[in-house]
């Protein structure tokens, strides 16, 4: 792609409020869209607030909506757009703005606080723990996630409903109690929280976490779903829990 | 630079219900149009009680047929008092099936409760409970759907079975070809349901102690990576098995027979 021209429609602003101000960006090739926001820094507005840091899309520091989809700005390459267009560039709507393009995803953080951490079971007769590799594969890719947070943005529970943010943990949090509780050393049992105060039945499993994810994991299918299904076997299902009796199968709760 | 000078409230950031420029909402009105088109296909298809038989194929709205007043009585359950079709008495289950799956559930939530419409776009209702509370938590009984769709699944296995048999010898026309092609997509569909995935497995935090049920658990899980294409294609599968057999009794069109 030769130089193109393009107009970047960049919210600025703080809480208290703002507007959207318009730069003229000339891109050549192989940018991306943060390369142009910082572009602007460098030319028209030295004060635009923006959060980045490894601009390799593993820091997960530069999320924002882009022409109204949560993406990382540093994968998002300008050969995407046709050259002359307007590009949007807001702050994630979820979470209470800072300035501009930053801000405060502490929320994310409260919940992770709640998450009851990872307990082992005893030692073996050696003094150590042994799994085997077919036991851990499964949580190996929750373990991708780099907490971009563009899950929990997407997420109409949160993003449309202000008032559910106190009882729903959201997919990246689900994500994080998924890798636990699938965890094959792992001897707490969060499926009680997980439905009674995480708020996993909010979720109607509309996907929007999977689709924006950048680490292409599975939230939905491999995650919260999962994470459904035990809630239903522990909560109603009358065989499941029939069979549980039977075996005399007791698991510890976390609070 | 062009600096506007009202300020707007960040609420405001967004115009309208979103700000993506993409054609976001032409998935949702496909699902409408080719899922609300199925729904008024089955129910008519299930209330005009007629032309679901033709020797030797029965139409899979119909199967199995249990009413005694059934053109061809796969298990004479109910008796001749039933005077509804009997395509009622087990479409609730294929039905309740495919309404508490894990991706319908995705595909209606977003295109007929537009909660959310598409990804980054305001939901339509201002509160939201989600599968937390009644009607929605009834989803949760996907696993009883699932057992029971794989008895009705086991008679269509049957009736693919039967399509072979003319007049009490062995043939192949292609109605055979269709009614086995239905079978072998719903079974697709079925076993890649997420349920499905679960109970052979997904329960488990160790699998190294229950190598079978691994092994179990990953064809599944293969399978049901593809659980969103096997559920269009069953869909159009199945009724284009009723239409063709419903063609075939009202004597629009022939079966070619191959054998």
């Amino acid at each position: 792609m030769a130089a193109s021209n393009f107009t970047f429609r960049v919210w600025r602003g703080d809480k208290s409020g703002g507007n959207f101000v318009e730069y003229a960006v000339e891109s050549e090739e192989g940018m991306v869209v943060l390369d142009c926001i910082h572009k602007i820094q460098a030319t028209d507005a030295g004060d635009l607030a923006v959060r980045w840091n490894c601009k390799a899309g593993k820091c997960g520091s530069c999320s924002a909506e882009i022409n109204g989809k949560p993406r990382l700005m540093c994968m998002t390459r300008m050969s995407t757009f046709e050259p002359g267009a307007t590009i949007t560039v807001t702050p994630l709507k979820t979470f209470p703005i800072l300035r501009d393009l930053v801000t405060d995803v502490s929320f994310n953080y409260e919940k992770a606080k709640q998450v009851p951490g990872f307990k082992p079971g005893k030692k073996e007769a050696d003094g150590t723990y042994r799994m085997q590799q077919e036991d851990i594969d499964r949580v190996q890719e929750f373990h991708k996630c780099i907490e971009c947070f563009l899950c929990q943005t997407v997420c109409h529970v949160i993003r449309d409903h202000e008032d559910n943010k106190e009882a729903f943990a959201g997919p990246r949090l689900f994500v994080r109690y998924a890798s636990l509780e699938m965890h094959p050393l792992d001897t707490n049992d969060r499926v009680a929280l997980l439905k009674e105060k995480q708020g996993l039945g909010l979720c109607n499993i509309t996907k929007c976490c999977t689709e924006v994810c950048p680490e292409h994991i599975k939230i939905t299918d491999n995650a919260i779903i999962p994470l459904k299904e035990r809630v239903v076997s522990q909560y109603y299902d009358p065989v499941a829990w029939l069979l549980r009796k039977v075996r005399g199968k007791k698991t510890e709760a976390a609070e | 630079m062009n600096k506007s000078l009202k300020v707007l409230q960040p609420s405001e950031m967004i115009a309208g219900s979103t700000n993506r420029t993409d054609a976001w909402w032409k998935e949702p009105l496909l699902v409408v149009m080719v899922l609300g088109g199925f729904a008024i296909y089955a129910t008519w298809a299930a209330l005009q009680n007629k032309h679901y038989f033709v020797a030797p194929y029965l139409s899979p709205f119909y199967s199995p047929c249990l009413s005694a007043n059934c053109a061809d009585c796969t298990l004479p359950l109910i008796g001749k008092w039933w005077n509804l079709s009997p395509a009622f008495l087990i479409l609730w289950v294929p039905g309740g099936f495919r309404a508490t799956c894990y991706y319908y559930r995705k595909a209606y939530y977003r295109s007929f409760f537009g909660s959310p419409p598409g990804c980054a776009v305001r939901d339509v209702s201002k509160s939201y409970k989600g599968e937390s509370a009644f009607p929605f938590i009834l989803q949760n009984i996907h696993r009883y759907f699932f057992w029971m769709s794989l008895v009705i699944l086991a008679f269509l296995w049957w009736d693919a079975l039967h399509a072979f048999k003319f007049e009490g010898k062995f043939g192949v026309g292609v109605g055979s070809l269709v009614l086995t092609g239905n079978a072998v997509l719903l079974s697709l569909y079925s076993l890649s349901c997420h349920s499905c995935r679960h109970i052979a497995g997904g329960g488990l935090d160790v699998f190294s102690k229950a190598p079978a049920r691994h092994r179990m658990w990953k064809t599944f899980t293969k399978l049901n990576e593809n659980h969103q294409l096997f559920a269009w294609i069953s869909l159009f599968g199945v009724a284009l098995t009723d239409v063709y057999v419903r063609l075939l009794s009202m004597g629009v069109i022939k079966d070619f027979r191959i054998i």
